[in-house]
């Protein structure tokens, strides 16, 4: 069966522990993320974990149904790829000399990134996109020496006027 | 009035009508002891040899009613000790509430004397956990824990209770008693694609396992059978749902199983699985298991739906209403060819009968001499598997046993366990290698006066393994000859009980009968021979056309 990559949305109440839970699980179950974010959300009772991760279509269903078992989880959502909206944001550090510092800025007015810090040798850049542009951009970084980077992982929300809460 | 949170502990387990429960006192639950003395005519405490015990026995109670059961420990090693009771529960999806205390919520992340997260241990053996924060909460997470243990699929829960928590006061109001909640019906479109594929079929095979039990599903299955004129088999977890005799009933099917069963279930071009998981004991290879049959599988755990093996038809419901639907809606049929291949697969399996195999022998005895409601417990190995073949189930829930996770050592607490549930005497099957691990319960058993038979099946040996070393690994005995020199009829008799011993059929049934009339414990030291395999077999991940049916396999 072929992978493909999703992205799942998880209202879980805002508790102790209970991301440890949700985690454990995918632990226990053997699934293999690719990144997990979570955060408060419009109401304080719930935070919203977004995961991505790449499997089949049964991974995918065996992954629904065992979130929605865990006692702590509200709603569960498959953000889908026509109407979700994704980004992640990417520090990055990267080494500049005179030479290479004009070049930087063009990719970084091209990304439509930012500069957030910069000296003699090195710049701290950020920038928000979905994976595919920050992917892009990162490569296109390396040639000029990449210090060192993080990202944030995925959030999503899907478009239109209602909250998945109540949907 | 105000109580203390040690109180609310015991006054929320009375009033959720628990009779009984099991557990061992410690530090961390001194006050919930105390509460336990003080109201001992409401509800009773058992007091095991070891906390594995007490878990084991709780699970026995559940299985043996259908009710929660509970245990009770202290922390660190009194929680730890539960483990691989909670595990057993949890992978047999049994109702069990587990209580520990803990050192007092200031002294917690100190590792303290005792100390021990067991909400971290437990997590992925739990179907949830809690750790009590406030005793203002206590009560009805004490009821919201039954409730998850008991509602949909039925599994572990366990609280943890700091010591400062149980000592604080707090009022307290009784509430009602929480039922089991209704689960969601079946889809009438589901109930429709069902009957189309089972009008489509010509050789079509009802397998049911543990959740048709919880269910109660038995009857409905034998109707459905009738009506579209298929076999039964079950999974090890299915057994005494049905009579063992149920005309359509081929037994259970899996590496040990019936020949018929597993060759019917092979050659059917229609699976409808009813409260069942598919596991790789009941399966084999699963990318060939059973490929050119169409797959329906009921269960109540959406997340079970294809999870081992792939379906044509999931249906997350309520078992018993997609069965009676499932009923009216199927249109009756016969499929003659079928049920003659059916009777010819039942033919060939009457012809493997081994003759004057002992363990069979001693089995079929048990089965003809003891009241029909008696519990038939387990412990894990090849006499589980002699036990789970040859014996006549005659009622349902009868039949105690460890599926999921295989625990050696489940049987001694868990038919102590399912004594107290049923109120009746309980038939304990245990092996030499199995009854070394908790035969401390013994003295649980003599101190209750509770009425049980142990029958040891004595080779010497770890007979199940010992039978993989023999077929796979070039007879290699690996730490698997026992060579010990207990004597369990001396044994049994130190702690209190009585002690038989029996070599053959004879001296089997006249231990057995004499056994089977004491009032409380009693073992029989039953030797049988190193050598004695199960069959028939399936090699780990092979498949049902090729099952090892004798030695020369």
């Amino acid at each position: 069966m072929s992978k493909s990559n999703f992205v799942i949305a998880v209202y879980v109440e805002n508790k102790y522990g209970v991301l440890t839970r949700v985690t454990s699980m995918f632990t226990r179950r053997g699934f293999n993320i690719d990144s997990l974010t979570v955060g408060e959300t419009e109401n304080p009772d719930y935070s919203r974990i977004t995961i991505s991760l790449s499997g089949t279509n049964s991974d995918r269903m065996q992954l629904l149904s065992q979130l929605k078992k865990l006692y702590n989880v509200r709603k569960v959502e498959v953000i889908s790829a026509e109407s979700g909206i994704k980004r992640e944001l990417l520090l990055i550090k990267i080494r500049t000399t005179t030479e290479t510092r004009a070049e930087i800025r063009d990719v970084i007015d091209i990304f439509r990134a930012k500069i957030i810090d910069y000296s003699t040798e090195a710049m701290c850049i950020e920038i928000t996109g979905d994976t595919n542009k920050v992917d892009a951009f990162i490569d296109n970084m390396k040639p000029f020496g990449i210090i060192e980077m993080c990202r944030t992982g995925i959030v999503a929300l899907e478009r239109g006027p209602q909250s998945m809460l109540e949907k | 009035m105000k109580i203390s949170g040690a109180e609310i502990v015991v006054e929320t387990l009375i009033e959720q009508d628990i009779k009984t429960i099991f557990g061992y006192p410690g530090a961390t639950v001194i006050d919930i002891y105390d509460q336990l003395l003080k109201k001992n005519d409401r509800i009773e405490h058992v007091l095991t040899a070891h906390e594995q015990g007490a878990a084991h026995a709780a699970d026995g109670y559940a299985r043996a009613t259908g009710e929660v059961g509970v245990v009770l420990a202290t922390s660190g090693p009194g929680a730890t000790n539960l483990v691989t009771g909670i595990a057993t529960a949890h992978l047999d999806s049994v109702p069990l509430l587990a209580i520990t205390g803990n050192v007092a919520t200031d002294m917690i992340g100190s590792d303290a004397f005792q100390e021990i997260d067991i909400t971290g241990v437990t997590l992925p053996i739990t179907k949830h956990n809690f750790l009590v924060h406030d005793v203002e909460d206590l009560a009805d997470t004490i009821r919201e824990a039954i409730r998850i243990a008991k509602s949909g699929r039925p599994g572990p829960v366990l609280v943890d209770i700091p010591k400062d928590i149980q000592k604080q006061l707090c009022e307290f109001t009784p509430g009602p008693r929480i039922e089991k909640g209704s689960n969601p019906p079946a889809k009438d479109e589901d109930v429709k694609r069902a009957a189309e594929m089972i009008a489509e079929a010509g050789r079509p095979y009802i397998y049911f396992g543990g959740g048709a039990v919880r269910a109660d599903a038995g009857d409905l299955i034998t109707e459905l059978a009738d009506k579209i004129d298929a076999p039964i088999g079950c999974s090890m977890m299915g057994l005494s749902e049905l009579p063992t005799d149920q005309p359509r009933f081929l037994g259970m099917q899996g590496m040990h199983g019936h020949y018929a069963s597993s060759k019917a279930m092979a050659k059917s071009d229609l699976i409808i699985g009813v409260g069942v998981r598919f596991s790789d004991r009941a399966t084999g290879n699963i990318d060939r298991f059973s490929a050119g049959a169409r797959k329906i599988q009921i269960d109540i755990d959406q997340a079970e739906l294809g999870k081992n093996v792939e379906i044509d038809l999931g249906a997350a419901c309520d078992i018993c209403d997609f069965l009676r639907k499932l009923i009216d809606t199927v249109e009756e049929k016969k499929n003659p060819n079928w049920m003659i291949k059916i009777e010819k697969l039942k033919a060939q399996e009457a012809e493997q009968e081994l003759p004057d195999f002992l363990p069979e022998k001693a089995i079929k005895a048990v089965s003809n001499m003891i009241d029909t409601d008696t519990e038939i417990v387990t412990d894990v190995g090849q006499h589980q598997m002699w036990t789970a073949q040859y014996f006549e189930f005659k009622k349902k829930r009868t039949w105690i046993s460890s599926g999921g996770l295989g625990t050696m050592g489940f049987g001694m607490g868990a038919s102590i366990g399912a004594s107290y549930g049923s109120g009746k005497r309980s038939v304990l099957f245990t092996g030499d290698g199995s009854f070394g691990m908790n035969l401390t319960e013994l003295a649980t058993a003599v101190t209750y006066n509770v009425p049980l038979t142990i029958i040891v099946f004595n080779n010497g040996v770890l007979g199940m393994v010992r039978q993989f070393q023999t077929l796979f690994y070039d007879k290699a005995y690996s730490n698997t000859t026992l060579n010990r020199k207990t004597d369990f009829v001396k044994l049994a008799e130190s702690f209190g009980a009585k002690g038989f011993r029996a070599q053959n059929e004879e001296e089997f049934k006249k231990a057995f009968a004499e056994a089977y009339e004491c009032e409380g414990p009693a073992l029989i030291d039953l030797s049988i021979d190193k050598d004695s395999v199960v069959l028939p077999m399936m090699r780990p991940g092979g498949t049902f056309d090729k099952l090892i049916l004798g030695e020369e396999d």
